[in-house]
């Protein structure tokens, strides 16, 4: 007999007429704003969280398309300049056979900024909606959208380190493209949504059944 | 009583024995996990965080050479890097990111533990500077920057001949110290220590 699906009813602090915060854990009657001991500001489970989430996913997606479109960094070498995209500079890392790499910056620059989308989405609409997949793997789902999220950045640095270390003027010259910005800002309102989502709306769903 | 910080679950608030680790029935999230000690370890590793800090910022990072030029680069070079044209704006937030928010973070935890190692009353607001300290925690990527160089060194290793200079490992050192220093840290038992000190 397994009891994986279903964990044995516990009571919560909103069942008790309670409002637990998230700092500290210690729990206020209803009528606190504030935590008593951290100072943080307490709130209930309510729509406008899950709103501030959606509008900081959408914000994320919207400044995603120009990062891709445009070119993240510009190489002059020798006379003729190149510009290269995100998915440009993974083709050409591969064409120098380092696949290694290629892969490292494909997956924090593609892989993961979408993946991300996608499981905030899911995150979000499964909290109303009733799943397959249980409380504990959304749990984790969550967990890993909000450890993994600010690992994306690693282009941007990569930008960065390229345009200030090579400015041989004989050789070769990187600057930083435009879509280095739109990245970046990305990868922060994608965090901003991860950071604004309540993980006990979650777990609100095994209550109400 | 406590409330679990993740699901929410009302749990008996029991004082936790030293080396043990309390974590939620339900989520599993810990929630309390006091380790003899921490305080004042989380204060070294934090001074020994900005010390290495302050070297990483100032010694050159890489050097790069080619054709008998060589280019050294410290961490100040790279965060200007964006400072000219459209992408200034991101001067700003590389330096936040790699520098500025560590730093403050670091500051910020000593000034909190630091009274309470020496079991000293906590200092005047002591609860907003760790509030503080708490919220910078995703936005300190020292680590990610870390991996960064390094894909930038694969990316020039064709163009010249590329090596890292004693700021790099500066920085390495600083990311484990990090690290290290997070894992020690208990955010509800830090809060209840400093709600039992106040009142006391």
């Amino acid at each position: 007999m397994e009891n994986a699906g279903r964990p044995p009813h516990i009571l919560t602090a909103r069942d008790a007429g309670l409002v637990g915060c998230t700092q500290c854990g210690k729990v206020h009657l209803p009528s606190a704003a504030v935590c008593g001991r951290c100072g943080a500001a307490l709130h209930a489970r309510d729509i406008a969280n899950l709103q501030k989430v959606w509008a900081w996913l959408i914000a994320g997606i919207v400044v995603y398309i120009p990062a891709n479109l445009y070119p993240m960094l510009a190489t002059a070498s020798l006379g003729h300049t190149t510009e290269n995209t995100i998915l440009g500079g993974v083709v050409e890392l591969m064409h120098h056979g380092s696949y290694g790499v290629a892969a490292i910056v494909f997956v924090a620059s593609i892989i993961i900024p979408v993946a991300k989308f996608i499981a905030i989405a899911f995150l979000g609409l499964t909290t109303t909606r009733r799943v397959r997949m249980s409380a504990h793997h959304r749990h984790l789902l969550f967990e890993v959208v909000e450890f993994i999220g600010r690992w994306s950045m690693i282009d941007v640095f990569v930008v960065a380190i390229l345009s200030s270390l090579v400015r041989l003027d004989f050789a070769a010259t990187i600057t930083p493209g435009i879509a280095a910005i739109s990245f970046a800002l990305s990868v922060a309102f994608t965090m901003m949504a991860a950071l604004s989502f309540d993980e006990r709306l979650i777990w609100d769903a095994l209550e109400d059944e | 009583m406590i409330a679990c910080p993740a699901c929410d679950a009302l749990l008996v608030d029991r004082d936790v024995a030293m080396g043990d680790t309390a974590s939620c029935p339900r989520c599993g999230t810990v929630i309390e996990a006091p380790r003899p000690l921490a305080m004042t370890r989380i204060i070294m590793l934090a001074l020994a965080a900005l010390i290495l800090m302050i070297a990483a910022v100032f010694f050159p990072f890489l050097e790069l050479g080619a054709a008998g030029m060589v280019r050294r680069s410290s961490l100040l070079d790279t965060v200007m890097a964006f400072a000219t044209g459209l992408t200034a704006p991101l001067t700003i937030a590389m330096a936040a990111l790699i520098v500025i928010l560590p730093v403050t973070r670091f500051l910020a935890l000593l000034y909190v533990l630091g009274p309470m190692a020496f079991g000293w009353r906590p200092a005047r607001h002591a609860a907003s500077a760790f509030r503080l300290a708490e919220a910078l925690r995703p936005w300190a990527m020292a680590e990610v920057f870390i991996v960064g160089v390094a894909v930038a060194l694969v990316k020039v290793a064709g163009l010249a001949h590329v090596s890292l200079g004693p700021a790099f490992w500066a920085f390495v050192a600083l990311v484990i110290v990090t690290v290290l220093k997070d894992n020690f840290m208990s955010r509800v038992t830090v809060w209840k220590t400093l709600d039992a000190r106040r009142t006391s």
